[in-house]
């Protein structure tokens, strides 16, 4: 129940503020106009469409989501946190308010995005559905524990896509491949692999994560 | 120091026989080397090619395993001993990125395709860059040990994904990718198309370089104690 709570304290504190909301949606809407700006009336190849989806993913993500930790040693309330609650409930708390705000994110990125590039077809909507879930999850874990890093950090904003990308390149790598296979209809049988990968991906992450968090949080 | 000399001997002669031995089509004396299709003369860099991208691997792998060893133990030492791991693979690290883009041009045609192989080393790169400034931002000694043994255990367990998946789902032009027509389905990256004497020279160099590493290594952490002793001493006067 506890993660629960902690996950309700951060919902209400965002509502209050909106600042990750707001900041996350002016972001998306810069970085979709900039991406149609630079293509201006060219037509873009449909492949390319695919991996441009995961770049406006990509930097949305590392724009909004370390507000978790890093709010929490702004306002100086992290030593409270500390006192009331394990550091297991604690990482439960955050990554549940994470995984909510990717998925959120991303539905808003991925609707906004097939209605402005007509090349954006997808043929085999299971699959693109499945790899959708499957690497949010995954950006949610690691964007998580990472945030836990930097919070600790100094320079925390420019260090923060610094440190995720080396972590998220496989994810992101199968995520292009999968998604480019749904939109040319391709078959399970051809992404099985793919899909597999995404699921060990999710799976060492999150075992690493709750691994390694006591020595991030207790110091 | 007999295996000081006993190391200059071996990469004397790694160094010679890799360069000077002749590459004919069929071997009949044992310092000649196979032709190996589509590389030729080209082939030749696999003596010092693999031996640097191994041991930016075997750097990475120290410092996580040192890395592992202060978050149970705490003590700084470690930490010393993982830093310094992972500065030499950062340098073995840039030296095969420069050598394999090198030889690429002209074996490829292009200095850079995002080959597999040549995505996941960059990727090493990219993690030792990450790493560095992760620890250059942090202040407090026994935080910068903590949180950095943290991430290269995190960065560490994404290795497998490029070294042993990557290659094997995605195209390349490495021996041993998805659509190698010699070893279909993807295979080792030493696969066994050299003869007995290259092999033997390869491995040679391998386990060469390893020592010459090992070697650096040390030397490097003892620098990096004796500093920290040094900066004790002053600071008490």
């Amino acid at each position: 129940m506890k993660p629960y709570a902690l996950f309700k304290k951060d919902y209400h504190s965002e509502l209050r503020t909106r600042y990750a909301i707001n900041s996350l949606t002016m972001f998306i809407i810069v970085a979709l106009s900039v991406i149609l700006f630079s293509i201006g009336n060219e037509k873009v190849p449909q492949n390319l469409t695919g991996g441009l989806l995961w770049v406006v993913i990509f930097f949305s993500a590392m724009s909004g989501l370390s507000r978790a930790f890093v709010s929490e040693e702004e306002r100086g309330t992290s030593l409270i946190l500390h006192l009331i609650a394990a550091p297991t409930t604690i990482f439960n708390g955050k990554l549940l308010f994470n995984l909510i705000l990717v998925f959120l994110m991303n539905i808003v990125i991925t609707i906004l995005y097939s209605a402005l590039f007509e090349e954006f077809i997808i043929r085999n909507f299971l699959l693109f559905f499945l790899t959708f879930i499957l690497s949010n999850i995954g950006l949610a874990i690691a964007s998580t524990i990472i945030a836990a890093i930097i919070s600790k950090a100094g320079a925390k904003g420019t260090l923060y896509p610094v440190l995720s990308f080396p972590i998220l390149l496989p994810l992101i790598l199968i995520s292009v491949m999968l998604t480019s296979y749904s939109m040319i209809g391709a078959s399970f049988a051809d992404a099985k692999m793919g899909l597999a990968v995404l699921v060990s991906y999710d799976v060492i992450m999150l075992t690493v994560s709750y691994m390694l968090f006591d020595f991030i949080w207790k110091d | 120091m007999a295996w000081k000399i006993f190391l200059f001997i071996l990469l004397t002669f790694v160094l010679i026989a890799g360069i000077s031995f002749p590459i004919v089509e069929n071997p009949k004396v044992w310092y000649q080397f196979p032709l190996i299709p589509g590389l030729k003369e080209n082939a030749k860099i696999i003596f010092f090619h693999v031996p640097s991208a191994w041991l930016a691997v075997i750097g990475f792998l120290m410092s996580t395993i040192y890395s592992i060893k202060y978050l149970r133990k705490k003590n700084l030492d470690d930490d010393a001993k993982s830093y310094s791991a992972a500065q030499l693979g950062l340098i073995f690290c840039i030296l095969a990125t420069i050598t394999g883009a090198v030889w690429a041009k002209f074996a490829w045609g292009s200095f850079w395709s995002w080959d597999p192989r040549q995505t996941s080393i960059f990727a090493l790169l990219l993690i030792y860059g990450a790493w560095f400034a992760l620890r250059s931002s942090i202040e407090s000694e026994d935080k910068r040990a903590t949180l950095s043994a943290v991430y290269s255990i995190i960065a560490f367990v994404t290795v497998p994904f490029f070294v042993f998946i990557m290659p094997r789902i995605m195209d390349g032009l490495h021996p041993g990718s998805a659509d190698d027509k010699v070893t279909p389905g993807g295979g080792p990256i030493v696969d066994f198309r050299m003869n007995d004497s290259m092999l033997v020279i390869f491995f040679l160099s391998l386990i060469g370089f390893t020592i010459l590493y090992y070697w650096m290594w040390k030397i490097g952490y003892k620098s990096l104690l004796y500093k920290e002793k040094l900066n004790k001493k002053l600071i008490r006067g």
